[in-house]
């Protein structure tokens, strides 16, 4: 029982009790579990590390940071560079995120700031959530069947009108950078507009009235008001969405075209780090074994750079608009 | 007062204004979906003083005072049916978009409501809305020192208009709103979430302001009516036929109103009698 020096002082009429020691248990043993959930996670990623970089480390000795300079990735001479790769998995996932992001967050605005019907938004909701749900081997066969045929025209006039240019230096010949970032795009757009919309969602009506009420036209509401308001949770979904860019797989498997090759050229075939390990692992000898597990970090270790940054651009965000400490 | 059918078709005694009226609100009907949640009101704001609206909750004082600049449109359901008369103007009307006429007529919440933007940025909003081709720093300021809230902010106008307190944040509000020196400014209880201090400094504010411009103002608190409402508008509520269509009661001078209430309704009101 608990120390309860109030019980005999108050009055004898009163109903209040302190709590029981199954009361106290319940209390420690929630928070003794609360604990260790979150412990298991850091331990998790703490062995994910430890357990890559230990297969990696053969190989870390071997090539050293030239794997991240290098350019080629030759099983017969054991050269392996990775550089390609990562240009590949950041220029593809940086297109996406341009498209997929502004895509996303025109949609959130489409759907909370009342340009449609409550019935018509949870339908648009749904079908939303819905692209979520599409394994991405589909989105890649689509990619190959329907999306290169159909940008194929687009980007041979574009190559012999505006060949100058270097986004379009190169002809399409079937898998390239365009198809692929595409899809990433639209595999990212559910995640970017779901949490965009949350965050505008989340704005108090206040807000919405002060705006209006200060005789602000509706284009002015959004932009000048709600968007700044809703931006700290807009990056949020960004970050997200460029994670599961940089991470995806399959897809770009299928349709990057998996060429050490680096270009600006949208229509040139290109390789990722997370496809690289797709196609290259199941007939891996030994040594490239290790070269992959090499690659893989280089993955993880972009990865938690980007979420990183975008967690402090997310805080200068809310420090500057919300004046959140 | 016991006699309820009398209630249902009562309707005030018209007031009769003393100098310009800036806006002329006569309200038949406000309805919300099939709601009629005000009818037969009409309330002259005079220019150069500030008119109070009283009267208990749900008796539509707000919901008239926010048809005044059109924020009700921002509701669907939302029906008027009568004029608004500004400077003889229909605001009502078909050609009138109620963007310009919230440029005109200015708004205070009763809840805070700042920008996610800096202080500085939250003042200057308007100005820039408005084009606003003149010094802006020199209208800024001048409205945070209008707002009584200068002293508190002149070191960090670029945080956060967030990281006020919700009494500053108000007055920033204020600020907000009078820096682009509105031709009449409603404020809907704005000192419902001052302290005694703060709300002080606003009554001044109100006082200063109605020199130059014209308010209409919503208050829960009737000493504040005396304080500051040249006219003070009483509105009460019909209860009667299961719905709650509130109404103009009685309009007068402030004085007359909270000595001389001609209305039984008014006269329990203002000396705390409710029935």
């Amino acid at each position: 029982m608990a120390y309860d020096p109030f019980k005999s002082a108050s009055s004898a009429r009163t109903l209040s009790a302190p709590p029981s020691a199954s009361d106290y248990l319940k209390d420690a043993t929630f928070r003794a579990f609360a604990y260790f959930c979150a412990l298991s996670i850091l331990l998790l990623v703490g062995y994910i590390v430890f357990e890559l970089g230990s297969q990696a480390m053969p190989a870390i000795k071997t090539h050293g940071l030239g794997f991240v300079t290098g350019t080629t990735w030759d099983t017969n001479e054991e050269v392996f560079g990775v550089l390609p790769e990562i240009w590949g998995t950041l220029y593809s996932s940086l297109l996406a995120l341009l498209i997929g992001g502004g895509l996303g967050v025109g949609i959130a605005i489409f759907l909370t700031q009342g340009f449609v019907h409550a019935k018509i938004e949870v339908t648009f909701r749904t079908i939303i959530e819905l692209l979520a749900a599409i394994p991405s081997v589909v989105y890649g066969l689509w990619g190959i069947y329907v999306l290169i045929p159909l940008l194929r025209p687009g980007a041979e006039w574009l190559h012999e009108k505006l060949g100058w240019f270097p986004l379009f230096g190169t002809e399409l010949s079937g898998p390239g950078l365009a198809p692929a970032a595409l899809v990433l795009a639209i595999m990212i757009l559910p995640t970017v507009a779901a949490i965009s919309a949350d965050a505008f969602r989340r704005i108090p009506y206040k807000v919405k009235e002060a705006a209006y009420g200060m005789g602000a036209t509706k284009w002015e509401v959004i932009l000048k008001v709600m968007l700044p308001t809703a931006s700290s949770g807009i990056l949020a979904g960004m970050v997200l969405g460029f994670g599961r860019a940089l991470g995806e797989t399959m897809a770009l498997a299928m349709l990057i075209g998996n060429v050490n090759n680096i270009s600006v050229s949208l229509f040139a075939p290109a390789n990722t780090l997370a496809s690289l390990l797709a196609s290259t692992f199941p007939e891996a000898g030994q040594m490239e074994i290790q070269a992959l597990m090499y690659a893989a970090l280089v993955l993880l270790v972009i990865t938690f750079i980007v979420n990183v940054a975008g967690l402090a651009v997310q805080q200068y965000t809310m420090r500057k608009f919300e004046g959140k400490k | 007062m016991n006699n309820q059918s009398e209630l249902d078709t009562f309707i005030a005694d018209k007031y009769e204004p003393q100098g310009p009226v800036v806006l002329d609100c006569q309200v038949n009907n406000i309805y919300y979906g099939d709601f009629r949640a005000v009818r037969d009101t009409n309330i002259p704001v005079e220019k150069n003083k500030v008119t109070g609206f009283i009267g208990p909750s749900g008796c539509g004082k707000s919901t008239v005072l926010r048809s005044m600049n059109r924020m009700n449109d921002l509701i669907d359901s939302f029906r008027f049916d009568g004029q608004i008369h500004y400077h003889n103007q229909d605001i009502y009307s078909k050609k009138v978009d109620a963007v310009v006429v919230r440029r005109y007529i200015g708004m205070v919440f009763q809840l805070p409501n700042p920008f996610s933007m800096s202080i500085y940025d939250n003042v200057a909003f308007g100005l820039r809305l408005n084009r606003f081709k003149g010094d802006e720093e020199e209208m800024v300021v001048r409205a945070l020192e209008r707002a009584a809230i200068w002293n508190d902010v002149k070191d960090k106008l670029n945080n956060s208009g967030l990281s006020l307190s919700g009494g500053q944040q108000q007055r920033l509000c204020i600020a907000r709103a009078i820096a682009t020196e509105p031709d009449v400014l409603l404020m809907d209880e704005p000192c419902s979430a001052l302290d005694p201090i703060a709300t002080r400094q606003i009554e001044e504010l109100m006082i200063e302001l109605k020199q130059h411009y014209s308010v209409a103002l919503v208050t829960h608190n009737m000493q504040q009516a005396t304080r500051v409402a040249d006219v003070t508008a009483f509105m009460g509520v019909d209860i009667s036929k299961g719905g709650r269509t509130g109404h103009l009661v009685e309009m007068g001078d402030t004085q007359q109103i909270f000595e001389d209430p001609r209305q039984k309704l008014t006269q329990a009101y203002v000396r705390g009698e409710f029935s």
